[in-house]
């Protein structure tokens, strides 16, 4: 069974060599993320001032930055941070997301109607600027960046959710399950969700890499993540003050970082859609 | 006739975008209620203010009244305008973002600008010349510009176009300092140069204001060519094409004018969610360049604990959202007959 499955993956991947390598750098990427500790050539925190500003060379392959760190270091451990905030952050809002979208297209009425009216009001608001300003309010932490970016990210799993839950809910399985018995929170969790998960899965991989965006934005502009931490955007914040005096490599580095993982992340999902549902490929 | 369906559906959609604005509002205030610190504290006149004043100023700020009470108290501010106090600036927060807001407004704009008569014309060639080399191009470059974040690619083009080219002014600011600005009318500094007959300030500002909105033009050139491609090979391929062709238009005629006015609707959609976006990127452009926009403004108050400008600028942004949407809604009207009926 599982021998089949891994088949029928590999002879969809081979017709999908884009998705393959795009998956092939992220299981890379998440790898390279975990083993970063043990991976670096220097510590990322241990400042060498007489070595500062080196441009890359053989022995700092990225370069060093304003403290003498090893720029290299920094943004491969940086990698941890970045991704870690970015999982949790979708995992937040997808798990939460189906919850409440799953009930809200299975029960509708009421509760449908209030939760739509929630997801309108914060679609109103410019997401970055609403991330913005939920940091602000909950306190400058790292937690409260996963938070934020979580909660920006729900409105788009709650949809997704209540809407192919809803068109699913009056179906002839569903009905059957209910009528051997099972309740209504076991319908929805053990039957509906499930089936509407693989659709949602795809959504996953596409938000990993906007939430990647926002949150080394949001550390960029000096909020959640502290210096002397590695981390994408605020190495490229700290960096910024030498730009403009030719010191190109404290900021290209992270950004690079920062923009293939957004890079992979996005391949995969647009390639996970297109084999999922070839009619939305763009 | 078609004048009143227009004003009537002017009016429907503004009225169903109430709600929407009124939760913005509140959202607001709850948010304001989280914020960490006593207001009451930040507005005594000195750190070491005795408890007697901070007990009076939480009086006169309404902060002892009930919390349905002070919702009033803000609703009624809001109506009246006042968004309180900037504690850096000591201004008034309204008169802090009215003063701001056309720098920002001519940078998102002229961003949208750019972006658009790049993505459309990419879009639409690419959908002519579908799976060609260029179509393959536009897309490479889309998918790169989209992963980009736009404090990285600013930063880079400072750095090739300030650092290596020398084509770009000094990246701070809208203007050289050592010129004077137009006398100010739109706040607009290309409208009001144009208005003055001042070429030479119409240049420098251009020149200044074209690393910002480059960069963020490259950022939303993605969906806005992707949405243009996919919308135009649905309507290439569709009968009233076929019809046209058959009937002997010229090529250029079914392009332009009957398959690109079908197409153009998806786009206006994307144009609406592209300019969120914008919003948002507002922030991160605004500190690269030093732009001093309503956005750097409230980031300033942010860092420094002063919450009064946060707020006004996240209700500011709602709003001119909100705003958008409803313009786009009506542009609807105009490229396409058909919604208006409904």
């Amino acid at each position: 069974m599982i021998a089949a499955n891994l088949r029928h993956i590999g002879y969809v991947l081979r017709g999908n060599r884009l998705t393959a390598l795009a998956g092939i750098c992220a299981s890379l990427l998440v790898i390279t993320a975990l083993a970063a500790p043990w991976l670096v050539p220097f510590d990322p925190t241990a400042s060498n001032v007489p070595r500062a500003l080196q441009p890359p060379n053989a022995t700092y392959w990225f370069g060093t930055d304003q403290l003498g760190r090893d720029i290299f270091s920094r943004v491969l451990v940086a990698a941890r941070l970045d991704l870690m905030i970015a999982a949790s952050a979708v995992s937040l809002s997808f798990v939460v997301g189906a919850m409440i979208g799953g009930a809200c297209g299975y029960v509708g009425g009421r509760l449908d109607r209030w939760v739509g009216r929630f997801v309108d009001v914060l679609m109103a608001f410019p997401l970055f600027v609403l991330a913005m300003a939920l940091v602000a309010a909950l306190g400058n932490k790292v937690e409260n960046i996963v938070y934020a970016t979580a909660i920006i990210n729900l409105p788009f799993y709650i949809r997704f959710a209540r809407a192919e839950v809803n068109v699913r809910r009056n179906l002839g399985w569903v009905e059957a399950a209910r009528a051997s018995g099972n309740s209504h929170t076991r319908v929805v969790l053990r039957f509906l969700l499930p089936n509407v998960l693989p659709a949602m899965a795809v959504q996953i991989s596409l938000n990993l890499g906007w939430a990647i965006l926002n949150a080394a934005g949001l550390s960029f502009i000096g909020l959640g993540v502290r210096p002397p931490t590695p981390e994408w955007g605020i190495m490229v914040a700290e960096g910024a003050r030498f730009i403009t005096t030719g010191k190109w490599w404290l900021v290209a580095f992270p950004g690079l970082a920062l923009m293939s993982a957004v890079l992979c992340f996005n391949l995969l999902g647009d390639g996970l859609r297109d084999i999922l549902d070839p009619r939305t490929r763009t | 006739m078609k004048l009143l369906t227009v004003a009537r559906r002017t009016a429907w959609r503004f009225a169903s975008s109430l709600p929407a604005l009124f939760g913005v509002v509140i959202f607001t205030f709850v948010l304001m209620r989280l914020l960490p610190g006593d207001p009451a504290v930040f507005f005594a006149s000195s750190p070491s203010a005795g408890k007697a004043e901070i007990e009076m100023i939480r009086k006169q700020m309404g902060l002892d009244r009930s919390i349905p009470e002070q919702l009033v108290r803000y609703l009624r501010d809001i109506g009246t305008g006042n968004l309180g106090r900037s504690m850096t600036t000591g201004q008034p927060v309204t008169n802090d973002l009215i003063r701001r807001l056309p720098a920002s407004l001519e940078l998102t704009v002229t961003a949208l600008l750019i972006a658009l008569t790049l993505a459309l014309p990419a879009g639409i060639f690419a959908a002519l010349r579908q799976n060609s080399l260029i179509d393959h191009a536009i897309r490479l470059l889309c998918t790169l510009g989209v992963c980009m974040p736009t404090f990285v690619s600013g930063l880079l083009f400072i750095f090739f176009f300030y650092y290596v080219l020398g084509w770009a002014p000094d990246p701070t600011g809208r203007i050289d300092i050592f010129l004077s600005a137009p006398p100010e009318i739109t706040g607009l500094l290309l409208v009001d140069s144009a208005i003055a007959g001042n070429g030479e300030v119409f240049r420098a500002a251009l020149h200044q204001l074209m690393l910002p909105a480059s960069t963020m033009a490259l950022f939303v050139l993605a969906p806005l060519a992707r949405m243009t491609r996919a919308s135009m090979l649905a309507v290439l391929t569709s009968d009233f094409i076929r019809t046209g062709e058959s009937i002997g238009l010229s090529r250029r005629r079914i392009v332009l004018v009957y398959a690109l006015r079908n197409a153009l609707l998806p786009v206006l959609t994307i144009t609406g969610i592209v300019f969120s976006t914008m919003l948002g990127a507002n922030v991160l452009v605004e500190k690269v360049f030093s732009w001093p926009g309503v956005a750097s403004y409230a980031l300033d108050a942010l860092l420094a604990s002063d919450y009064a400008p946060v707020q006004g600028f996240v209700l500011l942004m709602a709003s001119i959202f909100v705003m958008v949407n409803l313009t786009i809604d009506l542009l609807y009207g105009l490229a396409d007959p058909r919604v208006s009926i409904e």
